[in-house]
């Protein structure tokens, strides 16, 4: 029976290294019994011809930033801010910067 | 050890508010990494099977129809091997203010008149198989569509706003003539000469934008990129209250903590045994807070479905999926998130105990 408090931590470790072995674990298990479901959701996007993942629906910026251009932000005025909460979460593509404002 | 323990229980109450903050901002690191790593992983693999190629006609900076007659001149281009219109758009339902996207499958098997749904449609419409839903039209009538089917609520991250129809209802629906599509898409026989066939896209018709598919990915890889954008932000405020913890370690120990050493080294204690003991007292908090903070992170963010972060990204979307993070989880992340909190702070305790440990025993006790 361990007495001293250093047991009792070391013991303390022990336990949270066993918890974190069985997390990864958990999350190799996890991952292996999800792929089934990913691929299902893989094909939807291959037959429907998808480009973006359904993250946020508020604004068609947001819920489909890879098909957005430079304008889109100034969509209503040129000098307006943004409107929507998740236009403050998403990020412009990066692929806009490369070819330029017309583009 | 030992002695390392009641030290710190001395000072019980502020090592336990150190502790609680500390566990705190390990845990929103962790639950950011944990996170963005899911989301980032998860849509690589789906968005790997988007179209190669999407070309978009642009009008005066905005997106515009797309005419038929483009498909022949994108198949010209050599390397190209099926190039086709694609019917998408958004439909505002002010009954429920949702916002749903349109889609129109190549090939639908249910025909006019039917639609199927995504489950956040069904959610918010409340709807089910079989429910007639009526559709504002362009013309500002209303067409009633019947629920087909409705979409797998495990495909929520990919379908939850769709409404799939058929190509009648949905020219019907907006108002697009026939002869304009929403936008192209390409498909390539050899995928290393994508930056030829963009380039030539943009030469031929240059009132369009070509993107292709490894920049669709490279979109969500930085937004869900921790070390950038939103979550940077709040990395940043996590790593400030950090710094903060650091800078008031490191700028010097109390002189209770300083008299301390004091009497250790005038009881015999070397500078190597202080420093000892004072790196066991900055793990055993370090190494607490750090396993604390990454089993609540990964309850958070794989139990929960990330219930903290969810305000933010519902925003003010009255869809929103519902979807839960796969686990996608890996030793540099935990390495990542040891390296980035454990390490500085282990650090920071030992510098001014060092310099404590190493002055004359006989001025730290008379202060």
């Amino acid at each position: 029976m361990p007495s001293r408090k250093s047991d009792f931590f070391i013991a303390f470790l022990v336990i949270c290294s066993i918890f974190l072995l069985l997390m990864t674990v958990h999350a190799a298990f996890s991952v292996r019994h999800a792929m089934q479901n990913i691929q299902a959701k893989a094909r939807m996007v291959r037959e429907l011809h998808l480009t973006d993942l359904c993250l946020f629906t508020d604004a068609r910026y947001t819920r489909h930033p890879s098909m957005a251009d430079l304008h889109t932000a100034f969509q209503d005025h040129p000098m307006s801010f943004e409107h929507f909460p998740s236009g403050t979460v998403v990020a412009p593509p990066p692929h806009i910067y490369h070819y330029g404002l017309d583009q | 050890m030992d002695f390392a323990f009641n030290s710190l229980l001395r000072r019980k109450g502020k090592n336990s508010a150190l502790f609680v903050v500390y566990a705190g901002i390990i845990f929103l690191v962790s639950s950011i990494v944990f996170s963005s790593e899911s989301i980032k992983r998860e849509s690589r693999i789906l968005l790997e099977n988007s179209p190669e190629i999407v070309v978009q006609r642009t009008i005066a900076g905005r997106h515009d129809l797309i005419p038929e007659q483009y498909i022949e001149q994108l198949k010209s281009i050599r390397g190209v091997q099926e190039a086709k219109g694609r019917l998408w758009g958004y439909y505002f339902e002010p009954g429920v203010q949702a916002n749903y996207t349109l889609v129109v499958p190549d090939e639908f098997l249910y025909g006019p008149g039917y639609i199927v749904i995504g489950n956040g449609v069904s959610k918010t419409f409340l709807a089910g198989k079989g429910d007639l839903l009526p559709f504002k039209t362009s013309d500002g009538s209303y067409a009633s569509l019947e629920v087909a089917d409705i979409l797998s609520p495990d495909s929520e991250i990919v379908a939850s706003d769709l409404v799939l129809l058929s190509e009648s209802d949905f020219r019907e629906m907006t108002g697009m003539q026939k002869g304009f599509y929403t936008d192209m898409i390409l498909k390539v026989r050899n995928i290393k000469e994508l930056p030829t066939i963009t380039d030539k896209i943009r030469r031929i018709l240059p009132d369009t934008r070509p993107i292709t598919r490894e920049e669709i990915m490279r979109t969500y890889e930085a937004i869900f990129d921790w070390r950038g954008g939103i979550l940077l932000a709040v990395i940043s405020g996590a790593a400030f209250a950090f710094m903060i913890f650091a800078w008031d370690k490191a700028t010097g120990l109390s002189s209770e903590e300083k008299k301390e050493i004091g009497i250790l080294k005038g009881i015999g204690w070397d500078t190597s045994d202080v420093l000892f003991m004072k790196t066991w007292e900055g793990l055993i908090i370090s190494l607490s807070a750090f396993f604390l903070g990454v089993f609540f992170a990964y309850i958070h963010i794989y139990f929960t479905s990330a219930l903290l972060f969810m305000p933010v990204l519902k925003g003010w979307s009255v869809l929103y999926p519902e979807f839960r993070l796969v686990p996608f989880l890996d030793m540099f992340q935990i390495a990542t998130i040891y390296f980035l909190t454990v390490a500085p702070y282990t650090v920071a305790t030992i510098i001014p105990s060092w310099r404590a440990a190493t002055i004359d025993p006989d001025s730290v006790m008379r202060l």
